[in-house]
């Protein structure tokens, strides 16, 4: 009997052994999908962000070099014909001076600028120039380069006379046709340059007078209309930069603040659970809300100026506010209630326990939080064009009073630029510049916390 | 840390006292906004006048469309609101009353030059010659097809004149947020209408199944959507179609080719007047907003052979431009008749 009970026990587990074996091949099949499939999952992701990381990429780069000449530029007292620069007279008033100061500047204003940078470009061109090519000769050069010249001679009145190695900026469409971003075998009728200009430029270009130099009018010039191949990002990201110092000045103290209180001293009941949903829904709201609030606040009811920095470094604050103190508040969670009870147990306040226990050991959270929420804020668009931040501003401000765009605006405008040619490189290169900043504030972020981290 | 905080504590002191402080300080700085149209003259002129006046700050420009420019105008008077609407159309009797009902009563209207607006189409698809009736056609919602009113019929350009390239009827135009869109209706689709002897709601029903796209954005936008709808056909101002002429051609109507001289002259049909309105309330508070204007209209920024030429605007002749210029100076303010 006893046998035969063996053999059954050891029939059933071999039974079970030979369910096991069949449903073994089966749950490896299991095992090895699943694994596939998140594989793909992940190599997917990153072959999409690898295509628009190069697309962007591909396009933007080459805009950061840009067609520039080189100009020899005699600075003609014949044409700047200007009297001597006033210099405030001992016992003269400041508006007495101010006034002869602008007449000065008028004077300035009035000569011919352009008359200069012809002249050079005749020195350097082949043949004869008529008067009636002047038209051809001017679609060389940056329009705004003619104030530059002014700016220069402004500084330093006493180049009139001199002769100078100018660098100048060539105009957009110079600058689309040396680089092939239109296609150099359309008939003359779809080309934006004339023949003649083309050839000019193809033939400077040789010389080696038009060069492809690193563009710096893309860092520091604000944003230009009339003169296209200016245009640069430097308005922006001062706007961006008085936003986002308004965005740490109110949100961090803000949002640090009421993090600790709700999650250290206030009482538990449904009050605070109501302001804890709360918040959670409003870091849920879509910004685009934040911006109507602030239109209809800041500006209409506050009556504060439009297009500031300082109306989008409002709307901003209260975008990000949410993000910091939950980021906050999971990071004082995270805090093991035996530091707490430690401190308090030798006899340490409330207020002790918190500012010297627990906050020094939850700041790298903190900190990672509020970058990131920063960082967002530095992205955002939408709620910008509602207050008027989505303005040309040709001026770089010099205040968050001062009327100004943010950077990811000025994607947005460069974007609907009407000169595709030129802007379609422009509007990635501030891309790069933008991504660039991202990824070098979340680096920062990720340091903080590599640095203060402590293990339990 | 006592350093810090302190420091801490006197920056949001200083950005709440400067928030407090501006309600209180005067605007030296020009806000203009409204149509995309006038949007690349305006910033021209104002980087220009930033330049040449030294005294003055550079104006900041935005846009919004007509529309949206003139009901911000319309806001009321003071230093939150602009001083300037661009409008690619006059401004309507509706949109003065909103103005008269919050303060603004001095609206003095300027008009600068004329815009062309023109049909174009990718450079590497047909070549389209419309007339208003081929346009009314392919848009409207009702056709007159042999004295009867139908629903519209045609699916393709040549269903409407054999001499019309095969393509899909797609018509991208602008949405009713734009200036734009009402000179296509009024000069385009009411002849076609006329012409093709339809009346009344039919003349500006338009039809509906994705053949009609309203593109409420820029003229980027329209030009993306050529992009993916090859065969589509937009409407665009003559000054965008010029900085793009690479990747699009330009449709004739009524045989006449859009361009500087044929709007200039008349010939072409399809052209309006620009213009802007500034707020004569803010002529006194707002330094340089009477020189910006009178800088606009002068010769060397807005006549023949000035950058705004260049850049696509239709001059008006020293006659209108100097009449405009009067109007302004003495101050003549809109009425509603």
């Amino acid at each position: 009997m006893s046998t035969t009970q063996f053999d059954t026990a050891d029939s059933k587990r071999r039974e079970r052994l030979a369910t096991i074996e069949r449903s073994l091949k089966s749950r490896h099949a299991r095992e090895r999908r699943f694994r596939r499939l998140g594989l793909t999952a992940v190599v997917s992701g990153l072959v999409l962000v690898a295509i628009l990381f190069a697309s962007i990429l591909m396009r933007g780069v080459p805009a950061f070099w840009q067609a520039t000449l080189y100009l020899d530029v005699y600075f003609d007292p014949e044409v700047i014909q200007i009297s001597e620069r006033p210099v405030q007279a001992p016992g003269e008033s400041d508006a007495e001076f101010r006034e002869r100061e602008l007449a000065w500047l008028g004077e300035l204003g009035r000569v011919n600028w352009n008359v200069l940078i012809d002249e050079a470009l005749k020195a350097e061109l082949p043949g004869e120039i008529e008067s009636r090519q002047t038209r051809d000769l001017r679609a060389l050069v940056a329009s705004a380069e003619r104030h530059a010249l002014r700016e220069r001679v402004m500084h330093a009145p006493e180049l009139v006379g001199q002769t100078l190695n100018v660098k100048m900026l060539a105009s957009a469409n110079v600058d689309v046709w040396l680089k092939g971003n239109i296609d150099r075998s359309l008939p003359d009728h779809r080309q934006q340059l004339s023949a003649q200009t083309r050839e000019w430029a193809d033939y400077l270009a040789g010389e080696g007078a038009i060069r492809n130099s690193f563009s710096t009018a893309l860092f520091v010039n604000p944003d230009s209309r009339s003169s296209s191949a200016s245009a640069g990002l430097a308005g922006a990201f001062m706007g961006s930069l008085f936003m986002m110092l308004i965005v740490i000045v109110l949100s961090v103290p803000l949002g640090v603040a009421s993090a600790i209180y709700l999650e250290e001293f206030a009482p538990k009941n449904r009050l605070t659970d109501l302001i804890e949903i709360n918040i959670n829904n409003l870091a849920a709201v879509p910004s685009i809300v934040f911006g109507l609030l602030g239109a209809a606040i800041f500006i209409g009811y506050l009556r504060l100026p439009l297009s500031a920095p300082l109306v989008g470094g409002l709307v901003l604050t209260l975008m990000t506010l949410p993000t910091i103190i939950i980021a906050t508040r999971a990071s004082l969670r995270s805090i093991p209630p035996s530091i707490r009870q430690a401190a308090l147990g030798i006899g340490a306040s409330r207020v002790q326990t918190v500012f010297h226990h627990v906050l020094p050991l939850a700041l790298p959270g903190i900190l990672t939080g509020s970058i990131l929420g920063v960082a967002q804020a530095l992205g955002e668009t939408a709620p910008l064009l509602l207050i008027g931040m989505n303005a040309f501003v040709a001026n770089v401000p010099s205040s968050p009073l001062d009327q100004a765009t943010a950077l990811p605006v000025q994607i947005y405008l460069w974007q609907g630029n009407e000169l595709r040619n030129f802007f379609e490189a422009r509007t990635s290169a501030a891309i790069i510049v933008l991504l660039a900043l991202m990824l070098s504030l979340n680096a920062v972020a990720i340091w903080l916390r590599k640095k203060f981290e402590t293990r339990w | 840390m006592s350093f810090k905080k302190s420091t801490l504590g006197m920056a949001i002191a200083a950005s709440l006292v400067a928030g407090m402080s501006t309600a209180a300080m005067a605007r030296d700085t020009i806000q203009i906004a409204g149509s995309s149209t006038v949007l690349p003259f305006a910033s021209i002129v104002a980087e220009e006048f930033g330049a040449s006046f030294p005294q003055f700050n550079t104006p900041v420009v935005g846009s919004g469309g007509s529309g949206g420019g003139l009901r911000q105008f319309c806001q009321g008077v003071g230093e939150n609101t602009i001083d300037i609407a661009n409008a690619s159309r006059a401004i309507r009797a509706g949109e003065v009353e909103n103005c008269a009902a919050n303060g603004v009563n001095e609206i003095l209207e300027v008009m600068f030059g004329y815009d062309g607006i023109v049909f174009a189409s990718r450079a590497d698809q047909g070549a389209f010659e419309l007339t208003p009736e081929h346009v009314f056609s392919a848009a409207a919602a009702q056709v007159n097809v042999d004295g009867e009113l139908v629903d519209n019929p045609y699916t393709r350009w040549s269903e409407i004149d054999s001499n019309l390239p095969d393509q899909e009827i797609v018509l991208v135009i602008p949405a009713s947020n734009h200036g734009t869109r009402e000179v296509f209706e009024d000069n385009v689709l009411s002849p076609g209408c006329e012409a093709n002897g339809a009346e009344g709601e039919a003349c500006t029903a338009l039809r509906e199944g994705g053949r009609i796209i309203e593109i409420a954005g820029d003229y980027t936008e329209t030009l993306a959507r050529l992009d993916a709808q090859e065969e589509a056909v937009g409407v665009f101002g003559l000054s965008f179609y010029d900085q793009n002429r690479d990747r699009l051609q330009v449709a004739t109507v009524n045989g006449v080719t859009p361009s500087l001289e044929t709007i200039g002259s008349g010939e072409y049909p399809v052209s309006r007047p620009l213009f802007f309105y500034v707020k004569g309330e803010h002529l006194d508070s707002v330094p340089g907003l009477a020189e910006y204007t009178e800088f606009f209209l002068g010769e060397g920024i807005s006549g023949y052979g000035s950058p705004l030429e260049d850049a696509g605007l239709i001059p008006m002749d020293d006659a209108e431009r100097d009449q405009a210029l009067e109007q302004f100076q003495a101050r003549t303010v809109v009425s509603v008749e």
